[in-house]
């Protein structure tokens, strides 16, 4: 381990690190604005500047790996006098716009000039003026306000791998842009808002709305897909102003997508306030009492048998067990969870994870993807994909539409009998993948949601266990599912899927058709079939008004993800809380209060008044559900089947990232960016007329 | 004076035979078997033993430079680069070499390019140079024709390819890291330092670049032996140079002179004097546009190699001698100087992208005296905050001429500034 001398304190720190890592690792801060640790080191800035001994010039700290013997002065008054120099040269072509800029009050220019500007400007030329770019519905540029680090160049090009951003120009004529004026099609662009240090990246639809000191920050998860990024969400009174991400090594690092920062809009439109009942064909308000009544009358007429539940893709988990518990109480074994019909299999925890782990990736040797399209199922997970890919020797094979993933892969074929070759070992892939060290492979919805879905996931396993995914020994499960609902892991692991001789998603569609089953009992399921439900009565328990509550016999308000204290288990099986931002809106209450009220109308109570009781409970349901933000490692055993498969090719499961589930379709943005993206220019390929 | 049998580049003005037949007749492409058999090590020691130091502007000792490349070729290969993107205002020496003495360059790249174990060296032309570009490349051919050059270089059993590549006209694309950043087809700005070209180069692999000068005078040095090139000049600058003597001289002229000739005699013998005698001298800038002016008080007396400039707080840079008589507007004629920096800095570090583009700003008003007398001293303080806080030595090279001007010429500033400001009351008045 190199020793160094950083401002008169010897420091051992590991070999390869910087000088500026070595510094934060002892407490001092070197301010700096082109660094930042998950980006390729540009060392432009110049801020980072310190003096080191025995070097002719100042050495730019963020860029100079450490060495023995090496005595650094962090605080000298010529170390001092540089950074006052660089952030007067930063300033003079800085408009002075701090009142009107969003950035104010989170500005890394801002903060530093506190601390290394100059009360007043010696520069009395003009300054500059840059054309503000079209960067797409989502960034608003104000392109006069760049300090040219670099960083959404960086990032863009390294992390989302799209190079669509660069600088043209030179000199102070150099400008950051798009070469040929376009939106950013990255599923991570908005990233590089965070990772502006000033106001020349900012959010377009929060542009104007709040200043940062305004806002209460919470903590939560997101659930807009099954990645489970850690989110800050930021609200203002009632209202959700904007969501960030939060730091999570494990899970998100420090990205989230478009659709998790930008659909927060949707929150605030199309909501459901209100109770609803059904009369005479058309939707009425109703009070909670008359809505549980109609209800509890109906449930009464059918009996257990003829009731039905189906969970929707953003429910928590509290609310489903307290479904599951009702379902219990009425003696009805019809509930599922997987309302797109996936053939998971809920008996082997390991069989429906996502084993590996996301920051377990970083280790693999190898990846195959099954029906899969991870960059619009989990573009965060992608990233982590894409990083591992950087490092090399990583061989990707696709089996399934072929994308551009924003990294090399081998495209194997469209259909499963790829798989099936692999699996009997007859295929090259497989001895890429024998020979690689910890190999993995992704099984995506594409492939399980197929009526032969089973017998694709009994293949997937058969080629872990042969292609070596499999080691105890060291730990190594390459067996993993991309679930595309944040629900689905939940929702397996408490069970909520059909009890003896009850009915899966696709005997209560058909049961409701036929008329077998006389009630359905929706929670915040939209992404089934409406039309297949019959002449069957529908209570549709959920936030907005979507397909579920436009075919519904009554509606009962739920709350949205920022609207609850709720569990949520991501594709890794990893525990996490998200929490209450804001309350619901108009009569809504949170879901499991729903569930306990009605519970007492229909006269089997649920015998917990309070959320610790039930999570208790949920953790007497499954013992996983107590250790929180941990993967507990699943144990591995037989599953799948070994039917025939079809030769239809995989389809995506995911046509649009941007409309996904209730929430972003009632957004705005998310509508302008699908506009954009998918059905318009972007959206459209070389061969369409 | 330098004896016409020391002179290394026999051909710099063209009047002798061209091609590959004029250039053997001159004593070109000799010995270069028995040269490369000697081996690697013992061109490096010569090298190094002949005190060459780099001829591109920063005189960093080149065989030090070519011993910093890993001693065995590992599963990277090694890559010659010479830097021919001569942009610097005032210098036009490599641009002779490339006209009349390609085979000089083309022998000495292979030489250096074996001690340095690269089996490739490529040849950045700047791009404004094409009749030089096709004379390189005829020279090239003709050299690959005869085996010179090629799968077996001179029946030595050593592979050796060259590459030309143009420049598309960027002055930042001639510093080193740069020049890899462009060849490798992104934007030409310079990279950080470490790693150093020789442990990271070009494509990621072991890499020295070398100014056209430095590689084309090799192997004469070979031939004639280090104690020779070691006996002229002066010790730690030694040898011969290529001088380009430009502006207010009677002829200008390139000439190969001793390291460390007086810079009056200099001028006196082979541009036949300052316009309108010696006392009319206002200024030289002694190597290139990068380095401060010098008044004549230090050109009376001093010696042109890159320790005595420096003693004066000047530099050899590319030995490119600009005259100024007194009919220049000294203030006007920096002033065009920052313009240039302003409008090749790279953008790349914030000190020189927005340094370079006030320091303009600020002359441009001096220069017509619309300032105040403190706003100098604003500047000198720009000029060292922009002075050694760059990746590359573009910043430098923008503040140095400013800083000599202020020193030597603040009075003429200042009388500008006064009587601009009297003009502007007499008009109030």
């Amino acid at each position: 381990m190199p020793k160094l001398t950083i401002d008169g304190r010897e420091v051992d720190v590991e070999a390869g690190l910087t000088i500026l890592q070595a510094c934060q690792k002892i407490g001092i801060e070197i301010p700096h604005f082109c660094y930042h640790e998950r980006l390729s080191i540009a060392g432009n800035c110049r801020m980072c500047l310190v003096e080191m001994e025995r070097a002719p010039k100042p050495v730019a700290s963020c860029a100079m790996p450490v060495a023995d013997g090496m005595v650094i002065r962090t605080n000298t008054p010529k170390v001092q006098q540089m950074r006052r120099g660089v952030m007067e040269f930063l300033l003079i072509n800085h408009p002075l716009d701090c009142p009107i800029c969003d950035q104010g009050g989170e500005c890394d220019l801002q903060d530093q000039a506190i601390g290394y500007g100059y009360d007043r400007s010696r520069y009395a030329e003009n300054k500059r003026a840059v054309k503000d770019k079209y960067m797409g519905p989502l960034i608003k540029t104000i392109m006069t306000r760049c300090i040219h680090c670099t960083r959404c160049i960086r990032f863009i090009t390294e992390v989302a791998g799209i190079p669509e951003l660069g600088a043209t120009g030179r000199g102070e004529d150099m400008e950051v842009g798009t070469y040929v004026e376009k939106a950013l099609t990255s599923e991570l662009s908005g990233n590089i808002i965070d990772l502006c240090p000033v106001g020349a990246l900012t959010s377009a639809p929060y542009a104007f709305t709040a200043r940062s000191w305004e806002l209460r920050p919470t903590e939560s998860v997101d659930v807009l897909d099954a990645v489970g990024c850690n989110i800050r969400v930021d609200a203002r009174g009632p209202e959700v102003m904007r969501v960030l991400p939060r730091v999570h090594e494990d899970v998100n690092e420090e990205w989230i997508s478009d659709k998790t920062r930008f659909a927060y809009d949707g929150l605030k439109r199309r909501r459901l306030d209100r109770p609803w009942v059904r009369r005479d064909g058309k939707l009425l308000p109703a009070t909670w009492t008359d809505a549980f009544a109609v209800v509890a009358q109906r449930v009464k007429d059918a009996g257990g048998k003829r009731v039905a539940a189906i969970a929707g893709d953003l429910a928590d988990c509290e609310s489903m067990l307290a479904l599951k518990e009702l379902m219990t109480g009425l003696r009805s074994p019809n509930l599922d969870c997987r309302q797109d019909g996936a053939k998971l299999d809920p008996t082997l925890r390991a069989s429906y994870l996502f084993n590996t782990t996301i920051a377990g990736i970083e280790q693999a040797g190898a990846c195959l993807l099954i029906g899969t399209d991870p960059r619009r199922e989990a573009p965060v997970l992608n990233a982590r994909l894409r990083k591992r890919f950087c490092v090399g020797k990583f061989p990707i094979g696709v089996v399934g539409p072929a994308g551009d993933l924003t990294y090399d892969v081998q495209h194997l074929g469209e259909d499963p009998a790829v798989i099936q070759e692999i699996a009997a070992g007859s295929h090259p892939f497989a001895e890429v993948l024998k020979q690689a060290k910890k190999p993995m492979l992704i099984v995506g919805q594409g492939a399980l949601t197929r009526p032969d879905g089973a017998a694709i996931l009994g293949m997937a396993r058969r080629i872990a266990e042969t292609c070596g995914m499999i080691d105890d020994e060291a730990g190594w499960n390459g067996f993993n599912v991309l679930h595309t609902a944040a629900a689905r892991v939940g929702g397996l692991d408490l069970g909520f899927v059909p009890r003896k001789n009850g009915l899966d998603i696709e005997g209560i569609l058909e049961g409701a058709a036929a008329g077998d089953i006389d009630v359905v009992y929706l929670l915040g399921a939209d992404e089934i079939d409406m039309r297949r439900l019959g002449n069957a009565f529908v209570v549709y328990q959920g936030h907005h008004g979507d397909a579920g509550a436009a075919r519904a016999d009554v509606i009962l308000p739920g709350a949205a993800y920022t609207e609850k204290n709720g569990t949520y288990v991501n594709t890794e099986g990893r525990v996490q809380n998200g929490r209450l931002a804001v309350y619901p809106p108009g009569e809504a209450r949170e879901d499991w209060k729903i569930l306990r009220a009605l519970s007492d109308v229909l006269g089997k109570p649920l015998p917990y008044d309070t959320l610790g009781e039930l999570r208790a409970r949920l953790i007497k349901a499954n013992p996983v559900f107590a250790r929180v933000d941990v993967v507990q490692p699943a144990a591995w055993g037989e599953f799948g089947g070994d039917g025939q498969v079809d030769r239809a090719p995989f389809v995506p499961p995911i046509d649009n990232f941007y409309l996904t589930d209730p929430i972003s379709r009632a957004s705005l943005t998310m509508a302008r960016c699908s506009e954009i993206f998918i059905t318009g220019e972007l959206g459209k390929t070389g061969t369409d007329a | 004076m330098l004896n016409d049998k020391d002179r290394i580049f026999t051909n710099l003005y063209g009047l002798s035979i061209p091609g590959l037949a004029g250039a053997q007749a001159r004593g070109d492409w000799k010995d270069s078997r028995e040269l490369l058999a000697k081996g690697r090590d013992w061109l490096i020691e010569e090298i190094k033993a002949s005190g060459l130091r780099g001829r591109g502007g920063a005189g960093f000792s080149a065989g030090m430079k070519w011993s910093f490349m890993p001693k065995e070729i590992g599963a990277r290969p090694h890559f010659l680069l010479i830097n021919a993107d001569e942009g610097e205002p005032g210098t036009c020496k490599d641009r002779d070499i490339l006209r009349n003495e390609p085979h000089k360059l083309i022998e000495g790249a292979l030489l250096s390019g074996f001690a340095m174990g690269a089996h490739t060296a490529y040849i950045y032309i700047r791009g404004e140079f094409f009749r030089e570009t096709e004379a390189v490349q005829k020279a090239v051919d003709e050299a690959y024709a005869a085996g010179l050059i090629g799968p077996d270089a001179c029946g030595s059993g050593w592979t050796f390819d060259i590459h030309l590549h143009r420049g598309a006209g960027a002055y930042i694309c001639g510093e080193e890291t740069a020049l890899i950043e462009s060849l490798e087809g992104r934007k030409g700005q310079p990279r950080l330092k470490p790693p150093f070209p020789a442990n990271v180069g070009l494509y990621g692999c072991p890499t020295t670049v070398n100014n056209v000068e430095t590689i084309a005078v090799v192997p004469e040095i070979l031939r004639r032996g280090a104690k020779w090139f070691a006996s002229l000049g002066r010790p730690k600058n030694t040898g011969t140079k290529i001088f380009c003597i430009s502006g207010h001289v009677n002829r200008p002229c390139n000439v190969e002179e001793e390291m460390g000739i007086p810079l009056r005699e200099l001028i006196e013998t082979h541009a036949g004097g300052v316009r309108g005698g010696w006392d009319n001298l206002m200024a030289v800038i002694p190597g290139g546009s990068s380095v401060p002016l010098i008044p004549p008080s230090i050109c009376d007396t001093v010696r042109m190699d890159f320790d005595s400039l420096q003693e004066v707080k000047t530099g050899l840079g590319t030995a490119a001698v600009i005259v100024m008589d007194k009919s220049t507007d000294i203030v006007r004629a920096i002033t065009r100087l920052s313009k240039f920096y302003k409008h090749e800095s790279c953008g790349q570090c914030t000190p020189c992208r927005e340094g370079t583009g006030w320091m303009w700003r600020v002359m441009e008003r001096l220069a017509r005296g619309n300032a105040t007398v403190e706003e100098i001293d604003v500047l000198e303080q720009v000029t060292r905050q922009v002075e050694g806080h760059t990746i590359c030595a573009l910043g430098d090279a923008a503040a140095w001429p400013i800083q000599g001007l202020i020193r030597h010429f603040r009075p003429e500033l200042e009388r500008r500034i006064a009587a601009f400001n009297q003009a502007q009351a007499d008009k109030a008045a």
